[in-house]
């Protein structure tokens, strides 16, 4: 039997429910491909995310953390996306600071008009972060497989 | 100065003004000051100090003592003041509560900064102002003051009291010293640099809690670091996770409101230079959002609470300064 070996990266896409989560949805109707090791986690509004859940994410095994909202201004509750971006900048600057690879976060607006800016950022997202290859900056050993 | 702080301390005792006095009091050895309350003209005689060596913050104190029964008198250095500026914006303190007295500060002395010398053994200090004499198991040695003081003070921000009720000596001014220096230092290293930087540093953590407990900005009655299930609440990390995590969670809970006190550098027994971390958030802030010094005053908002429409996108990140 021919075991692959090639490295799968696990990223999580945090999606606001309003647009990117319909994006997501689009992209699908649309019979756009994008890679399945995108796991969608829905939030009420970009600005649900704590920096912990991003943490988080990383502990159990995400190799990239992507977060997904309404384009400025278009928030569903008018500034929830003002405040996530402000917030996540900070946290990308911090993970950078201590070292840890800066293109395994990211933040991009994606509406529910585009589904294939959705499908087109999952691809090239996925592709960065198989090249960036397994996260060992920010592991927890004790939730490895062994 | 210590004289007239007793004298006048005493005078607000006896009038009625107040209840209790917070100060400092020499702890286990006699250049290790400690915060202390006083409740007695006599108990400040024997036991009140203020000179060289109170290092400590008493406005993280305020939270509690203000909410007791009478009034609490409070000595508060310029750099303390801020921390209480920025404790009564978050209606932490009652201010009604809490008298102030600001007292001017020439920088104070530190054991570890003395310790990075070389100089061991240390049995007992004294500092005349200008300059220490170190008696250690080995003899004596004389220090200039101003290298015995740690990096916050040797870089102090303020001499400017930015609260009070009443004021001892003349009213200081915003120094504004370049204290981003090592910040920037690290932001021009390589990642992989950094990264080792930072596990060498981080790896000593033995998660004491220790600048959680002392820091100013930290009042949360309920911390997300004492919830078993968090993943990051073991008494001694159990994995690299667990020391990056805490802290970069912790400076991300103070960013903005941080007013750059130091506290957390200096109670930490592993001397983890943890200010860095809460700079770069300054300085980051600074940058994108507008110069902003927490506990300044008390109106502006906090950058973390606020926003304008054309801020920076996270992506800036990607193309800014800083090796790959």
């Amino acid at each position: 039997m021919q075991v692959n070996n090639e490295f799968k990266p696990k990223i999580i896409a945090f999606c606001c429910n309003w647009c990117s989560y319909a994006g997501a949805d689009l992209a699908g109707t649309n019979r756009l491909n994008y890679p399945a090791d995108v796991k969608i986690i829905r939030v009420p509004c970009s600005c649900r995310i704590n920096p912990m859940f991003i943490l988080r994410a990383f502990q159990r095994g995400a190799d990239g953390v992507i977060l997904c909202g309404c384009h400025p201004g278009d928030c569903h509750y008018t500034s929830g996306n003002y405040f996530a971006r402000r917030r996540m900048t900070l946290l990308f600057s911090m993970l950078d600071y201590l070292g840890i690879e800066k293109e395994r976060t990211r933040v991009e607006w994606v509406s529910a008009a585009e589904g294939a800016k959705f499908a087109a950022t999952m691809n090239e997202f996925v592709e960065t972060v198989t090249k960036l290859g397994e996260n060992k900056r920010l592991e927890d050993l004790r939730c490895k497989e062994n | 100065m210590q004289r007239e702080l007793i004298e006048r301390a005493k005078q607000l005792l006896a009038d009625g003004t107040v209840s209790r006095v917070m100060g400092w009091k020499a702890g286990e050895f006699g250049y290790d000051m400690t915060p202390a309350v006083f409740a007695s003209s006599e108990e400040l005689e024997k036991d009140f100090r203020y000179d060289d060596f109170c290092e400590a913050n008493l406005s993280k104190y305020m939270i509690k003592e203000s909410r007791k029964e009478g009034k609490i008198l409070v000595f508060l250095k310029p750099c303390d003041t801020y921390s209480f500026n920025e404790l009564l914006k978050e209606h932490r303190i009652l201010r009604e509560n809490v008298y102030v007295i600001g007292v001017p500060c020439t920088g104070k002395v530190n054991a570890n900064a003395i310790r990075s010398r070389g100089i061991h053994g240390i049995t007992g200090m004294s500092c005349d102002g200008e300059t220490v004499t170190v008696s250690t198991l080995y003899g004596e040695e004389t220090v200039p003051k101003n290298e015995a003081m740690a990096e916050r003070c040797q870089n102090c921000k303020s001499k400017k009291h930015v609260i009070y009720d009443e004021l001892f000596g003349e009213e200081g001014e915003v120094t504004g010293a370049p204290r981003f220096r090592m910040v920037e230092k690290l932001e021009s290293m390589t990642p992989d640099q950094r990264f080792s930087f930072w596990r060498k540093e981080l790896s000593r953590c033995i998660r004491c809690n220790a600048c959680r407990n002392v820091c100013p900005a930290c009042s949360c009655e309920k911390c997300v670091f004492d919830n078993d299930a968090s993943g990051v609440a073991n008494k001694a990390a159990a994995d690299s996770f667990e020391e990056n995590m805490f802290h970069i969670i912790r400076a991300f809970h103070v960013a903005g409101r941080c007013t750059d006190c130091g506290e957390c550098s200096r109670v930490c027994p592993q001397n983890i230079p943890l200010h860095l971390l809460n700079r770069k958030f300054i300085k980051d802030i600074n940058e994108l959002y507008g110069e902003y010094q927490a506990g300044e005053d008390l109106e502006t908002k906090c950058p973390l609470t606020d926003y304008t429409k054309d801020d920076a996108e996270p992506s800036i990140i990607y193309q800014r300064g800083g090796n790959r």
